[in-house]
């Protein structure tokens, strides 16, 4: 089988422009608000300050949820000044949290800056609580801070403290790494059992009670591109990486796919059966809605770290030239095959520095800047269109039915500023200033 | 250590950050890591502004912690002096940073920057949002203003409002066109668009009008002492309290207190008969101390509703909120705690919630209606029209945001006729809500159960010992929903006073006859 993709850049070696300075970006708190959406038995307990019960409130869009699976437990002087007794705070804490909350079968403890910076032991009080609560209640520990994570790590580092727990297995199988919306996960797993693969689990899990093993006859393969530390953690437990471009619009779904039936011999003609009628689809949708791309260039601000893998389905799909493409990180182990396929040309970013990126946005002026909610409106009101990242991460757009929305979304900003007409043409203003007196 | 789910108010930078970003001319270095930039989007996302905020985080990481944090943040500082020249800079520290000791102000002093750099000690472990914007706009007042000679036309300061503030935009342009029309100039606003440079102007006023108590108070008191200047003690929301105002400011100015009320309509819609319906409905109220205290009045004096709780959740006004519950004979609630508010709001069963977003969602989730009369805001918070909260317009504009979420007057009085109505029952709705009506299924359901099931106890009541019969818990069905809320807690009320253990029909009606006034 494999027709090989034809190649761009062929090339994962590209130099990366490296920036330090002042990053504008989420710490990985934020992954909290998907991930407990995903895991229903969950709940996450950030051990921080009020600023991180404020970010996690502004990022969840401000009290959706009665009494959502998340919370903070806040440090007090008393706690600082060591006048209390840190962890046995955090017990009582506990202790009145899963009496109120008998549903809950996983507590995630998770660290924050202040509680980083005290150097308040977590995993200590994790393994202590799960010695407390099993096997009613496991508890893991994981970091979200912003002084370790960014944004999407907040799920690597999640995903990454939940390997170790696994139990251990001989059998020859795919685990799928990666949070997914439960309707793209189904089409997933949809897609694998049609090509004959299988078992297969994935990572995370709704219920906790579902089971995951790993060993050395595990195979796996990521379906986000800011799992890093979840990869290393996977192999150390003698699992192999699937290594692919992500499955963002038709060819990087195919190309997925086609990587992983190529690890479990599926024939040429089961995969083609099986791919062809949605691959056909997806074509067809994301030719569609990515009509007002074409031709036109984009800026990627680093936000999520979909970043690389977005750049090659908006330049090799929706026919858009990149002009940078920046991450927070670049992981060449897994976002290389991504970056493989992208087309000679876009500078390609690691890092930031918020006020020299904003002064190469100016001066560049892509047809569209994709960058955070905190400079959208400022670009907007210097004439610039934007689209924010973190509908990315909110939003289904992995795999074949959603390669057409996923291109929608890109396009919708450019559409809106086509459709909005309120400049009074040349001189007409004057006409109607005049006809007034 | 306490567990918070969701928070009235942000960390101190935060409101510190409410203040710089509200003026001009004016930079925030702020030491703290990369995940505090959320704080951003909160200004250019819900209040829709076109700049980023003038704030610079030195975002240090793991890896700099010990080695050169104070490094990065002397950079921070000399880059954000060089790229965007203002005329002054604040300086200081997040949660974290605080927590490592790099002492910002110090190390901002000895680079030698040739515009007044202005340290804030913030205690992120203590304080709040509130704290942090009175105690960040006290101190830039104190750097920089200065008595001196007052302008030859009476003027005023208008102190306190604030980025992300509750209506701020639009209620400076009411206060100053108010005060216009009683001679009085305004000299300086701040922190609400002014510069470093305003600032050094601000006693050349002669007197200040203290906006708002949680992000002025500090200052209006230092400029008392300071500057000679007096400070207005009336926050002009609602018609009394804007005469009260306009009154005191005559006072102070020394001129007759004049007010033009050709525009205001709230006295006389409220005292119009479509009115007649808001009489006594029963109100809770819940926001920052200074709005929760100026809706009361409104609530009571000019809209005549039956105030059945209130409180506020910064507790720097928790001691003026609880005389004023005292005057109301009600309990104050104080609290940043979002499940006790809810807890109140259930106990208490009012027929309106006036509150914040968060009390809005509250409302949504037990079926009563609630008007937003205080931050924390939403996007929502920020309308594209003129749309204050004080003054003339500001009344008017209260009337119709309360009203809004009640049903209204005559319609009120057709649901109740016409009750067994397919059209009207519950799940309607208000016709002016523009809500789908859903077709009825109850009135089936009714017949059949009443036919299969003999007359068993029904629920167990809310306070738990009165029982209500299965067909006294129907006929409390066919009560308008608007008004089941307050039938079912005076009926069991008057069960409970009666030592009663059941509820009947009969004792649904004699209570009934017995709470009519
Ligand atoms: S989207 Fe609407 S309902 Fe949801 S938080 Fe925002 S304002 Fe509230
Ligand atoms: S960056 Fe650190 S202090 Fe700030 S919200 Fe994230 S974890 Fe909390």
């Amino acid at each position: 089988m494999n027709a090989p993709l034809s190649k761009a850049s062929g090339c994962r070696d590209v130099p990366l422009l490296k920036e330090r300075g002042q990053r504008e970006v989420f710490c990985g708190l934020t992954a909290i608000v998907w991930l407990h959406r995903k895991m229903q038995d969950a709940f996450f307990l950030v051990v921080g300050s009020r600023t991180c019960a404020h970010l996690l409130q502004s990022a969840a869009g401000v009290m959706i949820f009665a009494e959502p699976r998340f919370g903070t437990a806040i440090l007090e002087e008393t706690d600082l000044a060591g006048m209390a007794d840190a962890q046995a705070e955090l017990d009582r804490e506990v202790e009145k949290l899963l009496s109120r909350r008998p549903d809950i079968k996983r507590l995630f403890l998770v660290g924050s800056c202040p509680s980083e910076v005290i150097k308040l032991d977590l995993e200590k009080a994790a393994e202590r609580l799960s010695g407390k609560y099993a096997p009613r209640v496991n508890v893991v520990n994981f970091s979200g801070s912003g002084i370790e994570t960014t944004f999407t790590e907040g799920e690597d580092a999640c995903l990454a403290a939940i390997v170790p727990d696994l139990p251990e297995t001989d059998e020859r199988q795919l685990i799928v790494a990666g949070a997914l919306p439960d309707v793209v996960e189904d089409q997933m797993l949809g897609l694998l059992k049609a090509l004959g693969i299988g078992p297969i689990t994935v990572l995370p899990t709704t219920n906790a009670d579902e089971p995951v093993a790993v060993g050395a006859n595990t195979v796996f393969a990521l379906s986000q591109p800011f799992l890093g530390e979840t990869h290393a953690a996977l192999t150390r437990r003698g699992a192999r990486h699937i290594a692919a471009p992500f499955p963002f619009g038709e060819e990087g779904t195919t190309a997925w796919l086609r990587a992983i039936a190529h690890e479990f011999g599926v024939s040429e003609e089961v995969f083609d059966r099986v791919t062809a009628a949605p691959r056909d689809r997806a074509r067809r949708a994301v030719r569609q809605a990515s009509d007002p791309l074409q031709g036109k260039s984009v800026f990627l601000f680093p936000d999520s770290q979909l970043e690389i893998p977005l750049a090659r389905f908006l330049t090799r799909e929706c026919g858009m030239d990149a002009l940078e493409v920046g991450q927070p990180y670049v992981h060449r182990d897994v976002v290389g095959p991504d970056i493989e396929l992208i087309p000679d040309g876009p500078v390609f970013s690691e890092g930031q520095d918020v006020d020299k990126q904003l002064e190469r946005a100016r001066t560049s002026r892509a047809d569209l800047t994709v960058c955070g909610l905190g400079l959208a409106n400022p670009l907007e009101a210097e004439g610039l269109t934007t689209k924010w990242a973190i509908e990315l991460v909110f939003t289904p757009i992995h795999f074949y039915e959603q390669a057409g929305d996923l291109a929608g979304l890109f396009a919708r900003p450019l559409r809106r500023r086509a459709l909005l007409k309120m400049d009074a043409p040349e001189g007409s203003l004057a006409d109607l200033r005049g006809a007034d007196t | 250590m306490k567990l918070s789910v969701w928070t009235y108010e942000g960390p101190p930078h935060v409101g510190a950050m409410r203040v710089a970003t509200a003026m001009k001319g004016l930079h925030y270095v702020l030491h703290a890591p990369q995940g505090d930039t959320y704080a951003d989007l909160l200004f250019t996302m819900i209040e829709r502004r076109d700049r980023r905020p003038p704030v610079t985080y030195t975002t240090f990481q793991a890896r700099d912690l010990g080695a050169d944090t104070a490094n990065l943040f002397k950079t921070a500082c000399r880059e954000a002096y060089e790229r965007f020249e203002p005329e002054a800079i604040i300086v200081g520290a997040s949660c974290t940073a605080e927590l490592i000791q790099d002492d910002p102000g110090g190390m901002a002093d000895t680079m030698g920057l040739p515009v007044p750099v202005i340290p804030l000690e913030l205690p992120s472990y203590q304080r709040k949002e509130n704290f942090g914007a009175d105690e960040t706009f006290f101190q830039i007042v104190r750097a920089l203003s200065r008595p001196m000679e007052r302008t030859a036309r009476v003027t005023c300061n208008l102190i306190g409002p604030t980025a992300l503030g509750f209506r701020h935009r639009d209620d400076i342009t009411e206060l100053t066109g108010l005060l216009l029309e009683m001679g009085v100039e305004v000299n300086v606003v701040a922190p609400y668009g002014a510069t470093p440079g305003d600032i050094t102007k601000l006693g050349s006023a002669h007197f200040n009008v203290l906006m708002y108590p949680e992000t002025g108070e500090a200052a209006c008191r230092w400029m008392e002492r300071e500057l000679g200047q007096p400070f207005t003690k009336t926050v002009p929301i609602g018609v009394g309290a804007t005469r009260d105002f306009l009154r005191e400011v005559s006072e102070i100015a020394g001129k007759p207190a004049k007010i033009d009320e050709t525009r205001l309509r709230l006295p006389w819609y409220s005292a119009s008969v479509d009115s007649t319906y808001l009489t006594g409905k029963r109100v809770f109220l819940f926001g920052d101390g200074t709005h929760v205290a100026s809706a009361a009045r409104i609530a009571r004096d000019e809209m005549g509703f039956e105030v059945v709780g209130l409180g506020c959740y910064n507790r720097e006004q928790a001691r003026m909120i609880r005389s004023l519950a005292k005057d109301f004979g009600v309990d104050a609630l104080i609290t940043d705690d979002y499940l006790d508010v809810e807890a109140s709001i259930e106990a208490l069963a009012p027929e309106m919630i006036l509150g914040t977003q968060m009390e809005r969602h509250i409302g949504k989730r037990l079926g009563i209606p609630c008007a937003v009369i205080s931050a924390p805001v939403h996007v929502q918070d920020f309308p594209a029209r003129y749309s204050p909260q004080m003054g003339i317009e500001g009344a008017n504009v209260i009337f119709d945001t309360w009203v809004h979420p009640l049903v209204m007057g005559l319609e009120e009085h057709l649901l109740h006729m016409f009750r067994e109505d397919f059209e009207f029952h519950d799940d309607a709705g208000a016709s002016h809500h523009g809500s789908k009506a859903v077709a009825s299924s109850e009135s089936t359901e009714a017949t059949t159960r009443a036919a299969t099931e003999t007359p068993t106890p029904g629920n167990v009541s809310e306070m738990g010992e009165v029982i209500w019969l299965a067909d006294a818990e129907r006929e409390l069905k066919r009560v308008p929903f608007f008004v089941r809320g307050k039938a079912r807690r005076n009926t069991e009320a008057f069960a409970a006073e009666r030592g009663l253990g059941e509820i009947s029909v009969d004792t649904l009606y004699e209570a009934k006859a017995h709470f009519a006034r």
